[in-house]
């Protein structure tokens, strides 16, 4: 009998599934790409709140449609489970649009597909240089690595530095920027002394570190993996009184982002980096934000950029839609947001209307204690920054 | 320029010293019970964030969380040894390898559950940070720990096996288990200890290591290469070739990133192809 009914409600439902097609066009649902399991998966737990921070502040209907949140792991750095994600997303679920993308590796294994799907893609992190080529409907709202790297050596040069060391992983990501960043230096005039790439997966940078110290430089630029490589480097650099020396660490906000600066400690104050957001940024878009974002979500790690550009990646898509007046089909949103510009907490971004990326302020920024927590205050900044290296 | 080199081969030294404290333990539980066990970073880990743990939440001094990182991974290893491990001794290799893997995913799971993902900081005291000058050369003073612990343990380890009834116990089990048995000798508990002592000490490792190796859940299998490469190279079973193998690694891998750094990251691997080309069975040679 209980059989029975069961089998009955299962008949209805699909019966009602099929003849009602009609049921799903108030709703868009946004189909999220993110690393909810793995070595990332702070990451992928950042980005959510974000965007939950944002639908809870902003509500979930948006043109008179009902978003509807569809989430799939991709589980780190892995393109092939990015790949079958989106498939899903897009066979399966049907999804309108496509979020979240934290890896480059992740974002161009679903470009090819969203592209032939037609759905917007709204690349919340992944950072290589150029990859909006890889999709039509490809918006993103992070960041680019050679955006916020350039930065940094448009600053060394204008500090002035005499004799300025490179430290990069050897990976593509370090190597773009050591680029960058040498890049920038150039354009006010600076040059390196020296670079050095060390493997990214490096137990001791004792010896790298030495080297540094022999050499004795007025600064250091560095690019390491965020994660222990960062942390360890840094510590390294502060144990062997390089700091004390008066060296100057350069990087970017990898190096001092909110989820490693508490276990860097007091070996990273002083430390100068480049990079988009600090939760430490003056505004009161960003203090409501971090104030909101540490009362929902209090035994988390503090809100880091990645919150931040999945949050702004939620705005970017309401006001798409309400342009769209709820059509979400990737051709008509992409077109509407070209050149969309928005208030977000970490300042005024803007979407390219040329190649669908973004610009934004950089800011230099120096780890200080403030009110007993370790911060990137910012004290200098390069309005509307662009991606350097797709533009040459 | 001398001070230079005495300085990078202190800081080989102590990376050596670091090799030899995460490895050591792996020598015991591989060499002398002869079994596969890639599991040894769990253990490790294990260690790791029981001294995190007291740390942060009892706050007790970093020094004083070391013996209950070595007793509570000793403490975890006796149990999973009964529970599972002493069921696959008398397994093949690949068994043991396929087992001891999937032990290492659950742990990491585990520690993802329990802790997260994010990275773990040891806090060490204050007069463990920086440097100190001896003669002239800048010495850390965490390094320096470093190799007074390895110096203790080595001369402990030694002497327990070799010295007492215990690791006459050992030798005797580990050499011929039948004839032990037959003498008396309970070889299951002996090599539930010798499973504990090598779990302990990589638990020790696991602790020591935090403030240069990191600690997050990913640790195990981050960490693994180094691990064996230790055991290989010196030859699994003996606590003298380790200590030798993990000192010439050290050195040479210190010294090869100091003086050719683009070609630091290979050295380590490069030179445990020519040991272990000229040493087959490792430097400690094989037990009888």
């Amino acid at each position: 009998m209980i059989r029975r009914q069961f089998l009955l409600g299962a008949a209805a439902t699909v019966a009602f599934a099929v003849t009602h097609p009609a049921f799903a066009a108030d709703t868009i649902k946004v189909g999220l790409v993110l690393p909810m399991s793995g070595p990332f998966s702070q990451y992928g737990q950042q980005m959510q709140n974000g965007i939950k921070l944002f639908m809870k502040e902003h509500g979930d209907t948006v043109a008179g449609k009902k978003i509807e949140l569809v989430i799939k792991d991709d589980g780190g750095i892995a393109p092939d489970r990015a790949r079958r994600a989106v498939q899903d997303l897009i066979v399966r679920d049907k999804v309108d649009i496509l979020a979240g993308f934290t890896f480059t590796a992740s974002a161009l294994a679903a470009a090819p597909m969203a592209k032939e799907a037609e759905k917007a893609m709204i690349v919340m992190n992944a950072s290589s240089s150029g990859i909006t080529e890889a999709s039509p409907y490809m918006i993103r709202i992070g960041q680019t690595l050679p955006q916020i790297t350039e930065p940094a050596g448009r600053y060394a040069g204008e500090q002035g530095f005499k004799t300025i060391y490179t430290v990069v992983a050897d990976i593509t990501a370090g190597h773009d920027a050591e680029a960058a960043f040498i890049r920038g230096l150039k354009s006010t005039g600076g040059e390196v002394a020296g670079s050095l790439r060390v493997p990214a997966q490096n137990p001791d940078f004792a010896p790298f570190v030495q080297r540094i110290k022999d050499a004795k430089p007025n600064a250091v630029f560095a690019w390491l993996p965020p994660g222990e490589a960062a942390i360890n480097f840094i510590k390294e650099f502060n144990q062997r009184g390089l700091a004390a020396e008066g060296i100057v660490m350069l990087g970017t906000g990898d190096l001092t982002d909110e989820l490693t600066i508490t276990q860097t400690g007091d070996a990273g104050l002083g430390v100068v980096t480049t990079g988009h957001y600090s939760m430490a940024h003056k505004s009161a878009k960003n203090e409501a934000f971090v104030k909101a974002y540490l009362a929902d979500y209090p035994n988390e790690k503090w809100p880091n950029f990645l919150s931040v550009s999945a949050y702004d990646g939620m705005a970017v898509l309401y006001h798409g839609l309400e342009k769209t007046k709820g059509d979400a089909s990737g051709p008509v949103i992409t077109e509407a947001l070209k050149g969309e510009k928005i208030e977000s907490p970490r300042g005024p971004i803007e979407i390219d209307a040329k190649n669908r990326d973004i610009v934004q302020t950089i800011y230099v920024r120096k780890v200080e204690k403030v009110d007993g927590r370790f911060a990137n205050v910012e004290f200098h900044e390069f309005p509307e920054s662009r991606d350097s290296a797709a533009a040459k | 320029m001398t001070s230079n080199i005495i300085g990078i081969l202190f800081d080989g030294l102590a990376y050596g010293s670091l090799l030899f404290l995460v490895g050591v333990g792996l020598s015991i539980t591989m060499g002398l019970m002869n079994f596969i066990n890639l599991a040894h970073g769990a253990f490790a880990m294990a260690g790791g964030y029981v001294s995190v743990y007291l740390g942060q939440k009892l706050g007790m001094s970093f020094l004083l969380t070391l013996p209950f990182a070595f007793l509570g991974s000793a403490l975890l290893g006796l149990v999973a040894e009964r529970l599972l491990f002493q069921r696959l001794y008398k397994a093949t290799h690949l068994d043991q390898v396929l087992f001891t893997v999937g032990f290492v995913f659950s742990s990491i799971a585990a520690a993802h559950y329990f802790f997260g993902a994010s990275q773990q900081m040891s806090a060490m005291p204050d007069f463990l940070q920086g440097q100190t000058r001896v003669a002239g050369v800048d010495l850390g003073k965490y390094r320096l720990l470093l190799i007074a612990v390895v110096a203790a343990l080595t001369v402990a380890l030694h002497l327990t096996l070799s010295k007492t009834r215990f690791g006459a116990q050992v030798r005797a089990a580990v050499d011929n288990q039948d004839a032990a048995a037959g003498l008396g000798i309970n070889v299951g508990l002996i090599f539930s200890l010798c499973f504990a002592l090598g779990t302990g000490l990589a638990g020790l490792g696991g602790a020591l290591g935090i403030e240069v190796l990191g600690l997050d859940p990913g640790f195990p299998l981050k960490y693994m290469v180094y691990f064996l490469l230790v055991v290989v190279v010196g030859g699994a079973g003996t606590i003298r070739g380790p200590l030798i193998a993990a000192m010439i690694l050290g050195i040479f891998d210190v010294a090869g990133k100091y003086y050719v750094p683009e070609a630091g990251a290979f050295i380590i691997y490069v030179l445990m192809i020519v040991l272990l080309l000229a040493f087959p069975s490792g430097l400690g040679g094989k037990r009888a």
